[in-house]
């Protein structure tokens, strides 16, 4: 009963947090619509991939950015926390260390579901006419991304001691991501080098499942994407589990 | 080295924390090095030293958030190694730096704290409200944090460090930073706490006059060993009676040291420092004897002189190198 509690008590606060600080939400929703009304309008008018609009071949994949950058940089803020005694308050008390992992993790994909239900109701602007499926499938193909990328952020977090050391290696890590990922442009077509690195970046697979939802048009199965986004994210628990457990 | 493991007999209840050779080892720097002290039920109970003595390191032990080298302790009963979450639930602690959330009003603040530490559903808001009406934070406790002073943010984590009903509460130089004013306040509500909750506390501190005013028992910490360890009124008596001081050139000190009632000689920069039994009745014949002194001060002593003695350094000294978490941050900034 402690452990729920503490658990509820975790994500409670990052909620409240989360709300209170309007910038976060506005800052973090800021850049996404830049891709999507500038470079997707702009290269849209001259662009259009397969019969689909540029601009609306882009959207789910910065649908995608959207979860992918705040979920990641949530594991920021555990390195605040850590610079104030906030987390060793935290760390004190008398709960597991899984349920202090699990209570950050939840907390990080509802920033990240919040802010990626606001850019897919962007979509509505766009022209996206949605069902409840697609909505309802768009919502899980972001959480299940969102929480395999909270607990990256997360371990990192919990290893770097300046926010500098940790936003040097997220961009690393981020921005290929990113990238790498068939947000931009078709996956099918690519030179090999190319496409051996977007075949094994998992995040591809979110955007070309959330790109079969909205628009109806993906390189593999919908269920496949979701089946590898799942498995990723099933891994990056473990580990995030295990890198929490042995914090010091 | 002295072994302080029994205390006293006057003071009251059964003992609720036991040190027995408690050790940590940070590369080759021995943090705290061996010591071993029996805190009783219902005291106030001080680690006095300079920044890097190991006091933080100790409490840190205490409170199961880092493993000792070598050795253990019992808190409330329960060995900090072997049981680290029984003696979680059996303890608060309020941390040097300020550890409650900024964005968060003081009483989401303590209704989190009481969900971590499960404090029963039923009882929390009972328990809130008693602990913010202790530390009279009642008519702020829907504002938000950043909106506190140092002293409201302090009070607060006592508070907060009150809520689940801890049998001990570790506090962290609990009045680092605060106003000569606001510290008095603290050092109150400290006492009332103690008073109507029953709890043992154990402080660090650095300062002399915080460690007189508010503790039963006062371990004096240097360079990680526990050099003297007693009450206030005790230690202080063991200097053995009031300091005089002289401001005199060529001082005559043969005559002076073959005084029965002196205990102590010593001469520092211009100065003369005696140790005097019964100074007030003696201070006549010292004067004539000594010569011509420019100015005499005469004062019981302060925990600033048995420090002295201990450990003949001044606790201020050691306080301008920083203390050992402060030297190890700057190494890793660098």
């Amino acid at each position: 009963m402690t452990e729920l509690d503490g658990l509820y008590a975790l994500w409670y606060r990052e909620f409240k947090v989360f709300l209170r600080e309007k910038s976060r939400i506005v800052s973090s929703l800021f850049t996404p619509l830049l891709w999507i009304v500038v470079f997707g309008g702009g290269l849209g008018s001259s662009v259009s991939l397969g019969g689909t609009n540029y601009q609306a071949f882009i959207f789910p994949g910065i649908l995608t950015m959207t979860v992918l950058f705040s979920s990641i940089f949530f594991g920021l803020y555990i390195v605040w926390d850590k610079r104030i005694d906030f987390f060793k308050e935290v760390l004190v008390a008398p709960l597991s260390r899984l349920t202090i992992f699990a209570g950050k993790t939840l907390g990080g994909c509802t920033d990240a579901l919040i802010q990626g239900s606001l850019m897919l109701a962007f979509g509505v602007i766009l022209g996206v006419s949605y069902t409840v499926q697609m909505v309802v499938l768009s919502m899980i193909f972001m959480l299940v991304l969102a929480s395999a990328l909270v607990s990256i952020g997360l371990v990192i977090g919990s290893f770097m001691e300046s926010p500098e050391g940790f936003n040097l290696i997220v961009s690393f890590l981020i921005f290929p991501l990113f990238f790498l990922s068939g947000a931009l442009f078709p996956i099918d077509n690519l030179p090999s080098w190319l496409h051996a690195f977007t075949t094994l970046n998992p995040v591809t697979y979110a955007v070309d499942g959330l790109r079969g939802v909205i628009l109806g048009i993906s390189t593999f199965p919908v269920m496949i994407d979701l089946g590898v986004v799942a498995g990723f994210a099933a891994v990056m628990i473990g580990i995030g589990s295990i890198a929490f457990s042995r914090m010091k | 080295m002295a072994d302080f493991s029994v205390a006293p007999e006057h003071t009251l209840g059964e003992p609720v924390i036991e040190v027995v050779g408690l050790a940590k080892k940070f590369g080759h720097l021995m943090a705290v090095d061996h010591i071993s002290l029996s805190i009783r039920e219902g005291e106030v109970f001080g680690l006095l030293g300079p920044n890097g003595a190991g006091k933080t390191t100790t409490l840190s032990m205490l409170a199961t958030l880092i493993k000792p080298t070598e050795g253990t302790a019992k808190v409330n009963r329960h060995d900090i190694v072997k049981e680290s979450d029984a003696v979680r639930r059996s303890i608060g602690i309020v941390f040097q730096d300020p550890s409650s959330d900024d964005i968060l009003t003081g009483r989401e603040n303590l209704y989190l704290h009481a969900l971590m530490y499960g404090v029963e559903s039923n009882v929390r808001e009972e328990r809130i409200r008693d602990v913010l009406r202790l530390v009279d934070l009642e008519d702020r406790a829907n504002s938000q944090v950043k909106t506190y002073s140092g002293g409201m943010r302090r009070r607060l984590e006592l508070a907060r460090g009150l809520l689940h009903r801890p049998k001990i509460l570790f506090l962290d130089e609990p009045t680092l930073g605060l106003d000569p004013q606001t510290r008095e306040h603290i050092w109150e509500y400290i006492r009332r706490l103690v008073d109507r909750e029953r709890v043992t506390v154990i402080i660090t501190t650095h300062y002399m006059d915080e460690a007189e005013h508010l503790c039963d028992r006062v371990a004096i910490v240097d360079d990680g060993k526990i050099v003297a360890l007693d009450t206030p009124d005790k230690l202080k008596q063991m200097i053995g009676g009031d300091i005089v001081r002289l401001k005199i050139v060529n001082p005559n000190l043969i005559p002076i040291k073959n005084l029965p009632y002196v205990v102590k000689v010593e001469q520092t920069g211009g100065y003369v420092l005696l140790t005097v039994k019964n100074s007030s009745a003696h201070l006549q014949e010292i004067l004539s004897l000594v010569g011509n002194a420019e100015s005499v001060e005469l004062r019981t002593p302060t925990l600033n002189d048995v420090f002295l003695q201990y450990t003949g350094h001044e606790i201020r000294e050691a306080d301008a190198e920083g203390g050992f978490f402060e030297r190890a941050a700057r190494a890793r900034s660098n």
